[in-house]
């Protein structure tokens, strides 16, 4: 108060408290009076935060870091401040520094600097609470320099008092993080803490390290197992117990000899403990990791019970999350409880209804998929919309897994999609799209249902004004116009995809609608003019693969088509009669003409191709309709020639692409892609707008399609070569014999096969429908009836939907555990100038070379192992010894090895995995 | 590292008190406090405690008038958690005394002092109610 002048001490005396802020803004209400308030307070701030008086300052960095905190005011610009006054010699105005930088400071700033002498001095301070306000400030802001810089005092604090070791601990993580050479001077003194019984917070904070570590890299933790052995069979403190488990859990997976030692005291300790967390950790534990001890499995199935069945929400979810856990191992697990989980489905809590899903899921086999379903839909509709898009994300994601696994039926499926498409809520519009298109690639004999279904879909004018089912139209579109040599009746499909109300959808869907329209035109034509021709050639390359049984069904269709429109004749050359076809070409231009002038390029240039054909077709036909010259002349119109030259391109099929189909293209003699191009933005940058409008116009209409003919001579290639092949041989061979037989039955059976997912009167009663049918569907394997053999699915690669995941650790974390191995196996001497380096030259290897890698790390420690073995026999009685005395003989045997010892560390601690 | 913030938020969904463990911009943090006070607090008292985040669990807890939520990653153990929101509240209660939404909002500083002494880069380094609040009472005498 007593320096400063004028304005510092006028500051001074009326300058706001912290509370003065606070009960200011709790006058103004939220909004604008609230923040010209919080304005008018900054300002102040501002001024009063450069004062000389350490308490001024201190309260208007109080006050901003209140701001900061609850009302996200920026307080970067006060960073030196809370600097300078973390050197404070008041603990108060320390504490408020300190305060504000852990709270707001970010790693790139330019400030941190200033604090490195400021950390150092109060972590080597006499007081220890100053010690502590540096340390936590330390533990949130620690940037690689200050890790590198205080790594030493950090080390000493670690055998300091009580109060503050468990927190120098805490912080190490940090550290280790920033900078893991921090490890090589720490390393051993943490290892010691773990025998720190005498404070349980030391032991607490130093086992809640080691699992954060051991939960990035848990192999290098396996040497100190006995240490956490000890720990899981003494220790009384439930925290500590917690995250020992999660330990175990890491470390049993790497070794399952250890994982036959613990079991035994996790099982207890399920048995015993009253605490929930515990028990519940022990669960955990055990189905993650121990899955292969029946008797301990079952004891923790027991306990999920417990919990499915406490009147406890949060236990009940607990419970749920356990038996997913159990799923993958032991689904008799979950089929023992199914009954609560199905309840579960309709909670009044989200989170438990999600959780019961993911379970129904996970029960789900290619026996009940079409039960579970159906049933599940029946749910969906009931559900609210963010239940039931949920429930519908689900089921697509399950039954497309692995390129549709589950799904034996396809043309069930198909209808399953059509089905979701219908659901008023459904706005997985983009997934079923996709599914939609996917299927048609890859399932042949789908094909004719998917254009049922498409046609059901785009027939349907109410569909239209939803837009979240746009998506599935301009699927049902692509494939009417793809497919649509099995259409029962093409006219139909055009009027629907021609119908006024497509004026509702947008742009990009609209254009897909036009040029299906184009394929379905170019079809007509072609059954139209070149009757005889047309059919074998346009599916030519389809007879090749299934002759017998997609013609005659086809054949079929066409008849049956006959029979609805023009009940004249069995011949399909009536379908498309001259009447027909000519309504059909008027129809086309009257509705397309206007969209010939649309703003939308894509629009307008597929309208455009459309027209000129149809005019052309048109022209034509009329003509030879007015001298009523013979039918046979049509081959030799203009039009023809065209049609044929364009049906030809369009029967190429499509196929699924491949992933790594662009890294199988070989990179030409001379073109380098590395090549840096940035010297080309300055010589293009005035010619770059006249390319992209020339590519948006120029783009030739076949284009689609020629690019096509590559991928599909390709894709007939790796089906040809791939694995799964010889496997849909035999399913193809038996349907062809099947259908040999019942030719004509065949449809009528697929379609009442199964019944329609979206029945109204098996709405009800799910609950016990759903109890029921699992029932049934997973105790009797593989029903009887189930004679339909499962089409031929064209997979390319194995996941190729999923991106490839490259394994990503963090460099630190590779850099931590190869410091923590050097340390714990005692090598720092010999290999501390060597080893890491030459690690860290593996490590950028190893991106590319993963492989590589692995096997080269495993056959090192596959050496270990089998060096140890021979000691195993002699050394076994000693180390059961070893294990009973426990705690000081470990203490002595690891201080007596440091550095001389290293060969007896190395056996002792894997005799212990025995 | 195990908790990765603890927020306390009241009824109309204002923060109170926000401590992070790992560093996001003012941004992020908004956002993502926005989110999560949208999410839990239409939740009613027949709902669980733990909702799905993002790459966060959310631990809360309602007490009075004031939410209690920490954020913890997906490993950490659910039930350990609510037990530590509890042991926070009781820590509080018996400092201030039938602790209330005010008490925190008067006594920032003092309620992170609490919450440093009890959670420290994310792992909880003290349970015990006397240890946590020595340091304050102390602090509380010498001023």
């Amino acid at each position: 108060m007593s320096g400063g002048g004028g304005p510092s001490l006028m500051d001074s005396l009326f300058q706001r408290t912290l509370d003065d802020l606070i009960k200011g803004i709790r006058l103004h209400l939220p909004g604008a009076a609230q923040s010209s308030f919080i304005s008018k307070s900054l300002d102040e701030i501002r001024r009063e935060i450069k004062s000389t008086d350490s308490q001024t300052k201190a309260t208007a960095l109080q006050k901003l870091t209140y701001l900061h905190s609850l009302h996200g005011i920026d307080m970067s610009w006060a960073a030196f401040h809370a600097v300078e006054l973390t050197s404070s010699p008041s603990f108060l105005h320390k504490k408020t520094g300190y305060l504000a930088a852990s709270l707001s400071f970010r790693p790139s700033m330019d400030v941190l600097l200033l604090l490195t002498n400021q950390l150092r001095k109060d972590l080597s301070s006499t007081n220890q609470h100053e010690v502590s306000l540096a340390l936590e400030c330390l533990s949130v802001i620690c940037t690689p320099d200050f890790a590198r810089d205080l790594t030493p005092d950090i080390f000493t604090l670690l055998s300091g008092k009580n109060f503050i070791r468990k927190k120098a601990i805490a912080c190490l993580l940090m550290v280790f993080s920033q900078y893991p050479d921090a490890v090589r001077v720490c390393f051993k003194r943490l290892v010691d803490n773990l025998e720190s019984a005498d404070n349980a917070q030391t032991l607490a904070a130093t086992v809640g390290v080691f699992c954060e570590l051991a939960s990035k890299e848990p192999r290098s933790y396996l040497p100190l197992a006995p240490e956490f052995y000890r720990i899981l069979v003494d220790s009384r403190n439930n925290w500590v117990l917690i995250k020992v488990l999660k330990i175990f859990a890491h470390l049993a997976k790497l070794e399952p000899r250890l994982a036959k030692k613990v079991v035994e005291p996790i099982c207890d300790h399920m048995k015993r403990s009253e605490a929930k967390s515990l028990v519940f950790e022990c669960v955990r534990a055990i189905v993650s990791s121990f899955y292969e001890f029946e008797f301990a499995v079952k004891l923790a199935v027991a306990k999920i019970r417990e919990f499915l069945l406490d009147s406890d929400l949060n236990l009940r979810y607990l419970g749920l999350q356990g038996l997913l856990l159990v799923a993958p191992n032991h689904l008799w697990a979950v089929l023992e409880n199914k009954e609560v989980v199905i309840k579960s489905l309709s909670d009044v809590d989200r989170n438990i209804k999600l959780e019961a899903l993911r379970l129904v899921m996970s029960m789900v086999s290619d026996d009940n998929v079409v039960e579970i379903c159906r049933v599940l839909i029946g749910y969906a509709l009931k559900s609210d919309p963010e239940f039931c898009n949920e429930i519908l994300r689900s089921m697509l994601s399950t039954c497309s897994r692995n390129v549709y696994e589950i799904v034996i039926d396809f043309d069930w499926y198909v209808s399953l999609l059509a089905e979701m498409a219908r659901i008023p809520h459904c706005q997985n519009g983009e997934e079923i799209e996709f599914q939609l298109i996917d299927i048609g690639m890859r399932v042949k004999d789908v094909r004719p249902e998917l254009v049922r279904a498409g046609r059901d879909l785009l027939i349907d004018p109410a569909l239209l004004g939803n837009p979240f089912i746009h998506r599935i139209l301009s699927a049902a579109a692509w494939v009417s116009g793809e497919y649509v040599k099995f259409s029962r009746n093409p006219f139909e499909i055009m009027e629907a995809l021609l119908q006024p109300r497509t004026n509702l959808l947008p742009p990009s869907i609209r254009s897909v609608y036009i040029h299906s329209t184009f394929k379905v035109l170019s079809f007509c034509l072609h059954s139209f003019l070149l009757p005889g021709k047309g059919v074998n050639s346009s599916r030519s390359n389809f007879v090749d693969i299934e002759p017998g049984f997609t013609y005659s069904e086809s054949e079929q269709e066409f008849t049956e088509t006959d029979h609805a429109t023009s009940s004249s004749g069995f011949n399909k050359r009536d379908t498309f009669t001259q009447e027909a076809v000519v309504n059909m070409l008027t129809l086309v231009i009257t509705s397309l003409t206007p969209l010939a002038e649309s703003h939308d390029v894509e629009i307008q240039e597929r309208v455009r191709n459309v027209l000129g054909l149809a005019q052309l077709a048109q022209q034509e036909i009329s003509c030879n309709h007015d001298q009523k010259e013979k039918m046979v002349d049509k081959v030799d119109l203009k039009t023809s020639i065209i049609i044929r030259l364009i049906n030809d391109a369009l029967s190429e099929d499509f196929g699924p692409v491949s992933l790594s189909a662009q890294e199988r293209v070989p990179v030409p003699n001379g073109l380098v892609l590395e090549e840096n191009l940035s010297k080309l933005d300055s010589i293009c940058a005035d010619v770059q707008l006249s390319i992209s409008e020339s590519f948006s116009l120029v783009k030739p209409i076949l284009l689609p399609t020629d690019g096509d003919s590559v991928s599909n001579q390709q894709n007939e290639e790796d089906s040809e070569t791939s694995p799964a092949e010889s496997m849909s041989l035999l399913a193809e061979h038996r349907k062809r014999h099947g259908l040999f037989y019942l030719p004509s039955d065949h449809n009528k059976n697929a379609s009442s096969s199964f019944p329609p997912a979206n029945d109204p009167n098996q709405r009800d009663n799910d609950v016990e429908d759903l109890v029921k049918l699992t029932d049934e569907s997973l105790v009797l394997k593989r029903k009887p009836g189930s004679n339909r053999p499962r089409p031929v699915v064209v997979k390319l690669d194995e996941g190729e939907r999923l991106p490839i995941t490259v394994k990503k650790t963090d460099e630190n974390d590779d850099l931590i555990s190869g410091a923590v191995r050097d340390v714990l196996l005692g090598n720092e001497a010999s290999l501390h100038s060597s080893n890491p380096s030459g690690r860290r030259k593996g490590e950028s290897h190893s991106k590319d070379k993963v492989e590589n890698f692995e096997t080269g790390n495993s056959s090192k420690r596959r050496s270990k192992h089998r060096n140890h073995g021979k000691y195993v026999e002699d050394k076994e009685e000693n180390s059961e010894k070893s294990k009973k005395k426990s705690g000081g003989r470990h203490k002595a045997r690891r201080r007596a090895d440091g550095g001389i010892d290293v060969a007896v560390q190395k056996q002792v601690i894997p005799d212990f995995l025995l | 590292m195990g908790i990765r913030f603890i927020l306390m938020v009241n009824k109309q969904g204002q923060t109170r008190l926000a401590q992070y463990f790992e560093y996001l911009t003012l941004e992020e943090r908004r956002t993502l406090e926005g989110e999560i006070v949208r999410k839990c607090l239409a939740r009613n008292e027949q709902q669980c405690s733990f909702v799905e985040h993002r790459t966060y669990k959310i631990v809360y807890r309602r007490y009075a008038s004031l939410f209690f939520l920490v954020g913890v990653d997906n490993e950490e153990n659910e039930l350990a958690i609510l037990e530590f929101i509890h042991l926070l509240v009781e820590t509080m209660d018996r400092h201030f005394g039938n602790v209330c939404e005010l008490d925190i909002m008067f006594h920032l500083e003092k309620a992170h002092f609490m919450l440093e002494e009890m959670v420290m880069n994310g792992c909880i380094v003290e349970t015990s109610k006397a240890n946590i609040l020595a340091p304050i009472q102390l602090m509380d005498k010498t001023s």
